[in-house]
């Protein structure tokens, strides 16, 4: 006999009224339910509607959003038409939220212990003399190390990690019944994340909680859900199980979606998913999706598709959904088929380059009261040839991103240097390199709401280069930008936009213009696509990757991704604490022998797929500092050998032509 | 969030949407009809006061109000209507000139230490905070005293003291964009201090600029009022709120309309200042109020 719905929501439609006094839909005539002991994940782009739909189980909708109509019960209870001392107790009680960023959601003057004994004192029923044994039991209920010692931080005194466990044990403290958890994992490192998804997973099975998991990450969604919902545009697309979701999407807006994700196991780019959703403010008059479906004909275009009830159990609103077999998952043509590195000469070369952050103040460089810490980065000597792309991969606090902004010349660099075309080298501060190396060099940041001026017009931003390396102005400079404009797939109607009037993508696409207008030599890309949609993601890695065969320029490629950083580049360096543990060639980096950092790395990879599970091998602990001497992993190394790892430094062993490993574990053990 | 980002228009054409955003706001609508009234007035009172405003009438020293003479006559018999249509010709001017030339000095001083940072920006802003620590009206009369009264002095001591607040706003303002990847990104192209300011701080800050500006206006005025009150300012028988109400302020337990009428002159205007500004931060979108939560 099936369970009674523990969260049951019935035609949902949420909305907006708008400035010209229309009513614009967020979400349309949604149905959800979840038993307990479900776990449900609700996917899709940002803009679907994903968080309003959690957040409206609580009963609560962001400031100028009202119900049009539909109901929401929980647990029998009317969320709609409620009490508010009910409804408070109930928020936070019986149903608890996780929210995304917890580091923001603690209070920052409270330590840890007295934040969980107020919600232990407001949400249950144990006696006030028990609850400091209730919040140890709570921290080590979510693996915390130490919980006794924790009990008196301050949340800055944590981890990203750390904080994400001591914002679930919160929630757990009023002993839930129902949890919705809204993106808990994104902004933190892949083997955190895959270790507080082994957790919510086993809080889930241990208390047979009924779950609502919120995620643009269908990696995490396939780890802990086992039932999957796609939204786009408001409305469901696609409701079924986690493996029929995952492994076989019958919507394509969900097959695109799997397809634009790139997976260790391929070695190509993901195909992207072209073109955006609609904004709310559209009006749609067929399906929702046939601007970028491969399947639509016109019947789609005119009549919206009802949502179809499958024998597999499955809901889908398509009208094509049985043919969805004549979509191929394969990409069209692989970024692999042809390595570019055939030119031998070397495009940049950095050598023994090592920064600090650290200033010693007088009184330390008087008397040398205090050590000098370690450089933030050290001992990095690679030579990048010319049209190749290296892949900086590592967890925050890495180096990546000050090594590139150590070339860019933002940074300045303790010692080494940076050799650009065989020449003499670079000096270390941008204000004093000569005009000609400047253009040479440029970056791409990770966000680009940050890195675009937000009162500059698109004409406006690509002159900014333009200008200064060209001296175009007029007709020239238009006519230039309208190329430029054009080799990033966007046309001349874009100049006179603000950024604010652009989607994620089309901002980064601009970005990227404003980056290949200097015409360099060499671009740095800072996590470029980390701050994007996964489907926006794989149109920006393509683009990326027609500009490079079509110009020859030479990337450098930071990201926290695996997968992606796999998917562009053709060698990739391993970063730990600002120190290199593995370098070489893609294909050699991603299969044995590993440093056993990469091999923790790559062993957290959440993949979506419902029947992969990660292995975890190192702790997630964040270390502030590297060490002072020896191996930079010997703190969280599983395979550490002994006293040899704290003292000396790892030797470069050359497992295979190109592929350095820096470990001290014989060659063979590797 | 989406609502405002969605109706946001293009730099060029944004003056228009400010202000149909600025008129739609009841504050907007009162503030401006306030300012535009006291500006015409200040432009047509010569010809529309009923009196000289310096003719003097013995027969008339404090009379309260008639039907010849509205708001009564001052303690010289010199009609105090046609002279407070005109009294705030003086401070509009005096300003209106320097409110514009202190937020641009400040302005890009303050932008500047911003941009500049460390050390030299800590030492010279404590040199900031020293001068913000005097009384302003001590500092106003050493200046006033050494060099003399009138416009030619009034106008440069204005703008040098209301433009010091302005460089701290103005920094403050600058080091919430600097640290923004876009003056990265500039930096690394090898743009110059100049055109970084120009091209991609400037327009980020002008409108906390506006809006300090307009603030600024009002607390100038209070000041130039206060100067003349104490008799500082215009000379005599210029006709000035401040001085006016200076000059009444004896008779006041029994001629209190000679006070009152330019005290309604200075807060009308002042206070039209002060909704304007207000309207204009809310239009802006900078109006910190709105930000709270619930």
């Amino acid at each position: 006999m099936p369970q009674p719905a523990f969260i049951e929501i019935k035609n949902l439609s949420v909305g907006y009224t708008s400035r010209s006094d229309k009513s614009i839909l967020v979400l349309r005539d949604v149905n959800l339910s979840i038993t307990r002991g479900d776990s449900v994940g609700l996917v899709g782009e940002s803009g679907s509607g994903k968080s309003t739909l959690a957040l409206a189980a609580m009963g609560y909708f962001k400031r100028g959003l009202h119900v049009i109509s539909g109901q929401i019960h929980f647990d029998g209870i009317d969320m709609l038409n409620i009490e508010r001392n009910a409804l408070q107790r109930l928020r936070g009680g019986r149903l608890a939220l996780i929210p995304q960023n917890s580091g923001q959601s603690l209070t920052p003057n409270l330590r840890i212990g007295q934040q969980i004994t107020e919600a232990l004192r407001l949400h249950s029923n144990i006696p006030a003399t028990d609850f400091h044994a209730g919040v140890i039991d709570l921290l080590s209920q979510v693996r915390l190390p130490d919980p006794v010692g924790l009990t008196d931080r301050y949340p800055h005194e944590l981890s990203g990690g750390q904080q994400q466990r001591v914002a679930i044990a919160m929630a757990l403290a009023s002993n839930p019944e129902a949890l919705l958890l809204d993106e808990p994992t994104t902004g933190l490192d892949v083997t955190t994340q895959a270790h507080i998804m082994e957790l919510l997973r086993d809080l889930a099975k241990d208390r047979n909680l009924a779950m609502l998991y919120v995620s643009h990450d269908l990696g995490a969604i396939a780890r802990v859900c086992n039932k999957v919902m796609v939204l786009y545009a408001g409305e469901t697309v696609l409701t079924g199980s986690a493996n029929q979701v995952l492994l076989s999407p019958r919507h394509p807006y969900a097959h695109g979606l799997l397809a634009s994700i790139p997976r260790l196991n391929e070695a190509s780019l993901p195909q992207a998913l072209d073109g955006r959703p609609p904004m709310p403010s559209e009006t749609i008059t067929g399906c929702a999706f046939a601007d970028r479906c491969k399947l639509a004909d016109q019947t789609c275009r005119s009549s919206p598709p009802p949502l179809d009830h499958l024998e597999s159990g499955e809901t889908v609103r398509c009208f094509h959904h049985y043919q969805i077999g004549q979509l191929n998952r394969k990409p069209q043509k692989s970024a692999k088929s042809n390595p570019i590195a055939t030119c031998k000469n070397s495009a940049l070369s950095l050598s023994n380059l090592s920064v600090s952050y650290s200033q010693p103040g007088l009184f330390s460089k008087l008397f040398r009261s205090q050590d000098i810490p370690p450089s933030t980065v050290e001992r990095i000597t690679i030579d990048i040839k010319k049209g190749e792309t290296l892949g900086l991969v590592g967890e925050s606090g890495s180096g990546k991103s000050t090594i590139l902004k150590t070339i860019a010349g933002m940074v300045p660099a303790q010692s080494g240097n940076i050799i650009l075309n065989q020449t003499e080298p670079l000096d270390t501060m941008v204000e004093k390199r000569p005009a000609a190396y400047l253009r040479q060099v440029q970056i791409i940041f990770q966000n680009p709401d940050d890195s675009l001026n937000p009162r500059h017009t698109v004409a406006q931003i690509l002159a900014q280069p333009l200008r200064l390396y060209y001296g175009l102005s007029g007709t020239p400079l238009r006519d230039r930008s309208i190329a430029i404009l054009e080799q990033v797939r966007l046309g001349e109607h874009y100049l006179e936009r603000l950024p604010s009037q652009l989607s994620g993508g089309e901002k980064q696409r601009v970005a990227i213009a404003r980056a290949f207008a200097a015409d360099p030599e060499i671009i740095l890309c800072d996590e470029v696509t980390s701050a994007l949609d996964v489907s926006v993601q794989a149109a920006v890695l393509d683009l990326l990757d027609a500009l490079k065969r079509q110009d020859g320029t030479t990337y450098i490629f930071v990201s926290h991704d695996l997968a992606v950083v796999k998917a562009i580049s053709d060698r990739v360096a391993v970063l730990y604490q600002g120190r290199i543990c593995e370098i070489g060639p893609v294909a050699a980096v991603y299969s044995a022998p590993f440093h056993p950092y990469t091999d923790a790395l790559i062993g957290a990879v959440l993949e979506p797929d419902p029947d992969v599970a990660p292995r975890l091998t190192a702790d997630d602990v964040v270390e502030l500092s590297p060490p002072k001497t020896g191996c930079q992993f010997q703190r969280r190394c599983p395979r550490k050998l002994g006293s040899i790892c704290e003292i000396n430094i790892p030797p470069a062993q050359e497992v295979a032509p190109g592929h350095i490993i820096h470990c001290h574990i014989p060659q063979g053990d590797l | 969030m989406t609502l405002s980002s969605a109706s946001y228009q293009q730099e060029k054409g944004r003056l228009v949407p400010v202000m149909k955003d600025i008129l739609a706001r009841p504050s907007g609508r009162i503030g401006l009809t306030l300012v535009f009234l006291h500006i015409l007035l200040a432009l047509l009172s010569p010809s529309i006061a009923p009196y000289d405003y310096k003719l003097q009438n013995s027969a008339l020293m404090l009379s309260p109000p008639s039907t010849e003479h509205w708001l009564g006559a001052d303690h010289l018999g010199r009609d105090i209507l046609s002279r407070t249509l005109m009294g705030g010709r003086e401070a509009l001017l005096v300003t209106g000139i320097a409110t514009p030339l202190a937020v641009m000095w400040g302005g890009f001083i303050g932008i500047l230490f911003g941009l500049v940072g460390g050390r030299v920006d800590e030492v010279l802003m404590r040199v900031v905070d020293a001068f913000l620590s005097l009384p302003w009206i001590l500092k106003m009369l050493v200046l006033i005293v050494t060099f003399g009264t009138g416009i030619g002095v009034l106008i440069p001591t204005l703008t040098f003291f209301y433009g010091i607040p302005v460089i701290r706003v103005a920094r403050a303002a600058t080091h919430d964009i600097i640290a923004r990847d876009f003056v990265w990104a500039a930096k690394a192209r090898g743009h110059s201090r100049i055109s970084i300011i120009w091209r991609e701080l400037l327009p980020n800050v002008l409108d906390t600029l506006m809006v300090e500006g307009a603030m600024r206006w009002s607390w100038m005025l209070l000041a130039f009022s206060s100067l003349s009150f104490l008799g500082f300012g215009v000379s005599p028988p210029t006709p000035d709120w401040g001085l006016m109400i200076s000059d009444a302020r004896g008779f006041m337990s029994f001629a209190p309309w000679g006070v009152i009428a330019p005290v309604i002159g200075l807060s009308t205007l002042i206070i039209g200042i002060n909704l304007s500004a207000d309207a204009l931060a809310k239009a802006l979108g900078i109006d910190r109020a709105q930000k709270a939560p619930m």
